[in-house]
C-alpha cells in the first residue's frame, strides 16, 4: 500500500510504473517468465559469437533460425499447454503420423496434396481430441495418457508404413496435384547472401504471436493460466477448465501437424523414425523458456527465446568444430539450471503473503 | 410448469432463492438431505454447523458448483438448475469462497474478472478490455477501503488481508442479487472480520439476499436475521433473531448432543418452529 493512488486513469495506460523501489522489483521480474531464457540467449550468443564467428554470418543465422523455427512451433504449443498444467508427449509422433497420412494418400491413393493435407489435419485434431478428452474425463496425468497415445501412434505408423509402402520412408510427392502451391505455402525459401531462409520461420512467428495474443489478451488465456495455476479457484469461478484443456490438446496436435507438413514438403516425403526425441526437446525448450512444470506460469515469447537459445547452442557447437555430442551435455546442464531458476520463481510466487 | 407451480405456491412476493427438499449426493453419500430453505432479499441468513454438516455443499449448490439430485432450487419462484458457477453469477449470485478462489500467480485484475472477463471487439479479434478491467478492479477495491494497489501485480504480492478484500470486492461487484459468503479458513484479524461483516450488512442494505456460513456465533448473531443450523446434511433448526441470543447460538454450535437437546427445548418453547 505504498504506491500513490492514481487520480485519473486515462484511456491509455502509461507503460512504466513510477519506480517504487524495493518490493516492486520482484513482481516486475516475476511477471516475465522469459527473462531467464533472454539472459541465457545473450550469454550463448556472446560465447559462440567469439568461439565460432561463422554463426553471426547470414548463413549461420539462416541455419540457426531454421532449427529454431520447427522447434519453436512445437515448443510454443507445449508451453501453452504447460501453462494449463498439462503435457503432451505425443506431439512429435502426431507430426510424423499426420505427414505419413498425407504422404500415403498422395503416393498410394493418388490424391492431390491439399485434400490429403486436410484429411491429415483432421486426423491430427482427432488425436488431439482423444488426448484431451481422455485427460479431462479420467483425471489421469496427461504425461501418462499421452505416453499411451504416443506408443499406439508410433507402432501404428511404423506398421502401416511398412505394410502399405513396404518401407519406413514414403517419398515421391513432387508429382502430386497442387504440389507447387503447397510448396509455396510450406516450403518457400528466400536466398539472402549465403543464407537460405525458409518460410517455416514465418509460421513460427505467426504461431508464437497467436499464442501470445491468446495467452495475454483473451478470456481463453485467462482460463489457461487459471486452469494450471489454481484449478480449484478456476472451478469455483466457473472457468471452463475441461473445454480449455481439450482445446489446448487440439492446439498441440495442430502444431504437430504443421511441423510434420513443413518437414514433409521440405523432404518431399516422410521418414517414420522410431525414436522418442522431439517431444522431450519441446518440453526442455518450454522449461528453459520459463514454464513451470506445475502449471500456471509461462509465456510464448519465452518458448521462442528458448528455441533460439537451443538453436544457437547446437549450431555453435557444430560450427566451433566440437563433437556435437557435447550438445546434449550442454542441454542437460541448461535444463537443470532452468529447473532450479524456475523452482526459485515458484517459491517466490507461491510464498505465503505477509499479513 | 415450474412457473405455474411457483406462483401458485407463493402468495405475495416469491423469495429470491428457495430450496425445496433438496438432496445432493456424492456417490451414495448424501451431503445434503431434503434441505428446505428460504432466502429473502434484504435478509442475512447465517448457516451454522459442524464441519461436514453440509454447509460447504450448500454453498456449492447455491453457487452452481454442485448440482442437486432431488428437490428444487427456485430463483424468484422459478425452478433453476445452474450447470456452472458462471450461470449462477450471471443470475446475480456471487460467492466468497472458503479458500477465496484467488490464483496466486495471476495479476490482481485477472483474478478479479476470472471467468467473467470484459471483452471488446468482434471475434476473431475479440480481446480483453484491459483498461476497463484494471479501472474497475482499482475502483471496486477502493470501495471497500483498499487503495494504492497495482492491478498488474500478481495476487501473491498482496497481503493476506488484501487478498481477502479482493475476494469480497469481486463478489460485491458480481453479486447483483445474492451474496454467499463462506467464512475463509485462513485466520483473519479483527479488522478483516469487520470487513466481512460490513460487506454483509452493506449487501443486505442494497437489498441482496445474503448467506453467511460461519463458525462464530458472536458474528452470526451480530449480523444475522435468520440462523440455519445444519447437522448431518440436514437442517437441524431454522431460527430467527427473536428465538435466540448469543449464548443459545454458542451452545447450539457446540454441536452433537447439546445441539439435539437444545433443538428439542426450542421446539417445546416454539411449537411453530419450521422443521
Amino acid at each position: 500500500m505504498t504506491a500513490p493512488r492514481r487520480a485519473v486513469l486515462g484511456p491509455f495506460r502509461p507503460a512504466p510504473q513510477p519506480p517504487a523501489p524495493g518490493h516492486r522489483l520482484l513482481p516486475e521480474a516475476l511477471a516475465r517468465p522469459s527473462l531467464g531464457a533472454l539472459v541465457g540467449l545473450v550469454a550463448v550468443v556472446a560465447f559462440f559469437g567469439v568461439e565460432s564467428p561463422g554463426l553471426l554470418s547470414t548463413g549461420g543465422l539462416a541455419s540457426v533460425l531454421d532449427i529454431a523455427s520447427l522447434l519453436g512451433i512445437g515448443s510454443v504449443a507445449v508451453a501453452v499447454l504447460l501453462v494449463a498444467g498439462q503435457f503432451d508427449l505425443s506431439i512429435g509422433v502426431i507430426s510424423v503420423a499426420s505427414s505419413l497420412v498425407t504422404a500415403l494418400l498422395v503416393s498410394e491413393a493418388g490424391w492431390g496434396i491439399w485434400p490429403a493435407l486436410a484429411v491429415s489435419l483432421t486426423a491430427a485434431l482427432l488425436m488431439g481430441a482423444v488426448n484431451g478428452l481422455l485427460v479431462v474425463s479420467t483425471g489421469l496425468p496427461s504425461f501418462l495418457v499421452t505416453l499411451a497415445t504416443f506408443l499406439v501412434l508410433q507402432g501404428t505408423s511404423l506398421a502401416v508404413a511398412s505394410a502399405v509402402a513396404g518401407t519406413s520412408r514414403v517419398g515421391g510427392l513432387g508429382a502430386a496435384a497442387g504440389w507447387e502451391s503447397a510448396r509455396r505455402v510450406f516450403g518457400a525459401t528466400l536466398q539472402v547472401g549465403d543464407g537460405r531462409f525458409r518460410v517455416a520461420l514465418l509460421w513460427w512467428v505467426l504461431v508464437t504471436a497467436l499464442a501470445g495474443f491468446l495467452l495475454w489478451r483473451t478470456r481463453f488465456g485467462n482460463a489457461v493460466f487459471a486452469s494450471g495455476g489454481a484449478p480449484q479457484a478456476a472451478r469455483e469461478l466457473g472457468v471452463p477448465v475441461a473445454r480449455t484443456t481439450v482445446l489446448l490438446f487440439l492446439g498441440t496436435a495442430a502444431a504437430g501437424w504443421l511441423i510434420g507438413t513443413l518437414g514433409l514438403v521440405r523432404l518431399r516425403g516422410v521418414q517414420v523414425d522410431p525414436v522418442l526425441g522431439s517431444e522431450i526437446q519441446y518440453l526442455v525448450v518450454a522449461v528453459i523458456g520459463g514454464c513451470l512444470l506445475t502449471g500456471g506460469y509461462g509465456s510464448a515469447v519465452g518458448a521462442a527465446l528458448g528455441s533460439l537459445l537451443y538453436a544457437v547452442a547446437s549450431q555453435g557447437i557444430v560450427l566451433a568444430g566440437w563433437d556435437p555430442r557435447w550438445f546434449q551435455v550442454f542441454l542437460g546442464v541448461l535444463l537443470l539450471l532452468a529447473l532450479l531458476a524456475n523452482s526459485i520463481v515458484r517459491r517466490r510466487l507461491l510464498a505465503v503473503p505477509r499479513s | 410448469m415450474s412457473t405455474a407451480l411457483g406462483s401458485a405456491a407463493v402468495p405475495a412476493v416469491a423469495p429470491l432463492l428457495e430450496l425445496r427438499g433438496v438432496t445432493a449426493r456424492f456417490g451414495s453419500v448424501a451431503a445434503l438431505s431434503r434441505v428446505s430453505l428460504t432466502l429473502r432479499a434484504g435478509e442475512v441468513t447465517c448457516v451454522l454447523g459442524e464441519n461436514g454438516s453440509g454447509k460447504s455443499t450448500l454453498v456449492a449448490l447455491l453457487s452452481g458448483l454442485q448440482r442437486h439430485d432431488e428437490g428444487e432450487l427456485l430463483l424468484d419462484g422459478q425452478a433453476v438448475r445452474f450447470r456452472t458457477p458462471g450461470q449462477a453469477r450471471a443470475a446475480g449470485i456471487a460467492t466468497v469462497w472458503q479458500d477465496l478462489a484467488v490464483a496466486p500467480v495471476m495479476s490482481v485484475w485477472r483474478n478479479f474478472f476470472l471467468g467473467a472477463e470484459p471483452t471488446r471487439g468482434v471475434w476473431p479479434f475479440r480481446q480483453l478490455d484491459l483498461d476497463a478491467a484494471r479501472d474497475t478492479t482499482v475502483r471496486e477495491m477502493a470501495r471497500i477501503g483498499v487503495t494504492g494497489i497495482d492491478p498488474d501485480a500478481p495476487a501473491s504480492a498482496l497481503r493476506a488481508g488484501e487478498r481477502h478484500s479482493l475476494a469480497i470486492a469481486r463478489a460485491l461487484h458480481f453479486g447483483a442479487r445474492a451474496l454467499v459468503v463462506d467464512e475463509p479458513t485462513a485466520p483473519l484479524t479483527v479488522a478483516q472480520h469487520a470487513l466481512v461483516l460490513e460487506s454483509l450488512v452493506a449487501a443486505r442494505g442494497r437489498g441482496l439476499a445474503v448467506v453467511f456460513v460461519t463458525h462464530n456465533p458472536q458474528y452470526a448473531h451480530l449480523v444475522g436475521d435468520h440462523y440455519v443450523l445444519m447437522a448431518h446434511g440436514q437442517v437441524a433448526s431454522n431460527l430467527t433473531r427473536d428465538d435466540v441470543d448469543v449464548e443459545d447460538l454458542t451452545r447450539l454450535l457446540a454441536g452433537g448432543d447439546d445441539l439435539r437437546r437444545l433443538t428439542e427445548t426450542l421446539r417445546q418453547l416454539h411449537p411453530d418452529l419450521p422443521r
